[in-house]
């Protein structure tokens, strides 16, 4: 058993007033509800899977960022922060923007046009059932995986932090989400997911106001971190608020990187396939009422996403530069692992630095709107999680393979039916989790197998004509192989990590980004060979699916303000600043 | 939320802002009255009181503009001009 499930209560970070617990006890009483009102207007499968394709663009937008800002995002990125510096920044901007303005302009027309339910969907108009199972049962069984690593660290994370009852915690949330999400479908996640973002900006939006404040402005935050860091003999002090400039070698910053693998590995491949490709966030987009608002949506996202770092990234440095022990000494964190795992040393791990932050400077009332954020961030990424479960097992696996003749009557029921499942298989997974905590590590390794070679297979489908069936398929497995190999040869040899990642001081995230792009390119060039030697489909085959075969529909009479090509122009200016101004 | 929902997410947002405010505000007052015996840092600038103030505000002004009443009208004339 994990001993992080049996802690003391001497290190609980932080203790709620009464009106704390109102507040969250309030947020449980409106997801509910809003569930119980949805249920009535998710009848028919495009209802209760793609919310009846009638979000707005805003609506769409914020769901799509939503979907991947939950609180173990949120707290991971803080902590990283604090681990790596200003770097962390990266996964929020160049990890992030360019590749939602690529969805937004390039691609989204593509999933819109074809009418497609998911992206194994659309796999399987484009290369067959083939690389559609390949996708569909990997993503489906992953997805809901995900959701029970999720929900185990959720219950970690409320263990530590307010010394609640594992199981209570697991219990709790997963019978909410699934009471909402059985009745009202997506519709009802997406609902939830848009409440979130306003509840973790309220929550979480004092935290820098008045680290600032207290820190004497960015300038003194920066004098501060550097003077703390050589307090403690830290070799990269002086690199921790630059996001470009040190990254010309490896070893001249903390996360042992360089601008290749940031440029290549994170913001061609990593954050492309992700954005692009994974279904739970482009399954937002998809509901959106029109293509303007569908190609809108991503860019929306990617406005607020460039202001995320404001709230995640500036907490993780302020705790660099202001947190102090009972001595006065410079508080260092240290790994989640050692932290949680030995409670007795007294010590706290990076992904504290969150909650850290927020009984610094929360009174009651604040404290209980931040942890309700990060408990609505938990709620809706399992929620996010087991609605995009749901659609692909009912379109892409029950549709497909077990009964192709399902009327949207027995679809919508085996949707609801799935979520129970989907829960439950969640649950079992955090209770797997919870015995052995390395299946956590192995359950995350598992999900990124598949979404960088994911991403050059549908990339190349949309964009090339002559990609074949044959093709597609052998393209995502031999990525997908490729992934799994690389990662195996350096868990059995770390030695190896010189040769993946180009340097033997690449750490984990790293080897995350060389990994993803050497997989990404083996399945195309996979692709691309098998393509040539086989023979590809009509070209009337092909509308709908493939640039130069498709006639992309006007997006009527607007100004050039309300165009999305105009915001995405914007959207590009505002980030080639931010990145100058953090040079 | 939606084009058609007579119920709006925004709606939703507003309630929840509005409730947290109130609750956040009477916290904060409460403090200002009976101060705590461990305060947190920078409790002299009563973040709660003035962060409650402004989210009840916002909330308020979301509850207004979204009301089901308000949305049922627009969603008729909406539909009149579609006709």
């Amino acid at each position: 058993m994990n001993p992080a499930a049996n802690q003391t209560s001497s290190h609980i970070l932080v203790h709620l007033s009464p009106v704390d617990l109102v507040i969250i006890v309030f947020y449980f009483a409106l997801v509910l509800t809003i569930g119980f009102i949805l249920n009535k207007r998710s009848g028919t499968s495009e209802d209760f899977f793609l919310a009846g394709r009638e979000m707005t663009a805003w609506v769409a937008g914020l769901a799509f960022l939503s979907a991947n800002l939950g609180s173990l995002e949120l707290m991971g990125w803080a902590g990283n922060a604090y681990k790596y510096g200003i770097l962390a920044a990266h996964w929020y901007w160049i990890g992030a923007i360019p590749a939602m303005i690529f969805l937004a302009l390039v691609m989204m027309p593509f999933y819109y046009i074809c009418k497609t339910h998911s992206v194994p969907g659309y796999l399987k108009l484009r290369f067959g059932t083939g690389a559609q199972t390949l996708s569909s049962i990997s993503f489906a069984f992953m997805t809901v995986l995900m959701s029970g690593v999720n929900m185990y660290a959720m219950a970690v994370v409320m263990r530590v932090v307010l010394g609640w009852n594992m199981h209570t915690s697991i219990w709790v949330s997963s019978v909410t989400v699934l009471i909402y999400v059985a009745l009202g479908g997506l519709r009802s996640a997406i609902f939830n997911e848009v409440l979130q973002f306003f509840l973790i900006w309220a929550g979480a939006l004092l935290i820098p106001i008045l680290g600032l404040i207290e820190a004497g402005g960015w300038d003194g935050l920066k004098a501060r971190i550097v003077a703390n860091l050589m307090e403690q003999g830290n070799a990269h002090a002086g690199s921790f608020t630059h996001l470009w400039s040190t990254l010309g070698s490896f070893d001249k910053n903390p996360m042992g990187i360089n601008w290749v693998g940031i440029v290549f590995g994170l913001g061609a491949i990593i954050s492309m396939g992700y954005w692009t490709t994974d279904f739970l966030v482009v399954q937002r987009v998809m509901a959106a009422k029109d293509l303007r608002s569908a190609k809108l949506a991503p860019i929306i996202g990617a406005n607020f996403k460039m202001l995320v770092p404001f709230i995640v990234i500036l907490p993780g440095l302020l705790g660099l530069g202001l947190l102090r022990d009972g001595s006065g000494n410079v508080l260092k964190l240290v790994s989640n692992d050692l932290a949680w795992n030995s409670p007795q040393l007294g010590l706290h791990g990076y992904d504290e630095v969150l909650p850290l932050m927020l009984a610094r400077y929360c009174g009651p009332g604040l404290l209980g709107l931040g942890i309700t954020a990060l408990i609505a961030g938990f709620m809706s990424g399992m929620a996010g999680n087991v609605s995009a479960f749901t659609t692909v097992w009912t379109y892409d696996i029950y549709g497909a393979m077990i009964n192709k003749k399902a009327t949207d009557e027995q679809k919508v029921k085996v949707g609801r039916w799935c979520t129970v499942w989907g829960v439950i298989i969640s649950i079992v997974t955090a209770y797997m989790c919870k015995e052995a905590s390395s299946i956590m590590d192995y359950v995350q390794a598992l999900f990124s197998f598949f979404i960088a070679p994911l991403f050059g297979t549908v990339l190349l489908g949309m964009l090339w004509k002559r990609a074949t069936k044959a093709g597609g398929f052998w393209g995502l497995f031999a990525g997908t192989l490729s992934s799994i190999g690389m990662w195996a040869w350096v868990k059995l040899d770390p030695g190896a990590v010189r040769y993946i990642a180009l340097s033997s001081a690449a750490q984990d995230q790293a080897q995350n980004m060389f990994r993803a792009l050497w997989c990404c390119l083996i399945g195309v060039i996979f692709l691309v060979v098998v393509s040539l030697l086989t023979k590809p489909k009509p070209a009337a085959e092909l509308t709908g699916l493939v640039y130069g075969e498709t006639v992309i529909p006007a997006e009527g009479n607007f100004a050039f303000y309300q165009r999305p090509l105009f915001w995405a122009g914007v959207t590009t200016l505002v980030f080639v600043i931010i990145n100058i101004c953090f040079w | 939320m939606d084009s058609k929902n007579v119920l709006s997410i925004w709606l939703v947002v507003g309630i929840s802002l509005l409730g947290n405010g109130v609750l956040i505000l009477g916290a904060g007052l409460y403090e200002l009255i009976y101060p705590p015996a461990t305060k947190v840092v920078l409790y002299e600038y009563h973040a709660n009181i003035w962060w409650g103030a402004i989210l009840t505000v916002i909330g308020a002004f979301y509850c207004i503009r979204f009301a089901p009443s308000r949305r049922k009208a627009e969603l008729k004339g909406k539909a009149a001009d579609r006709k």
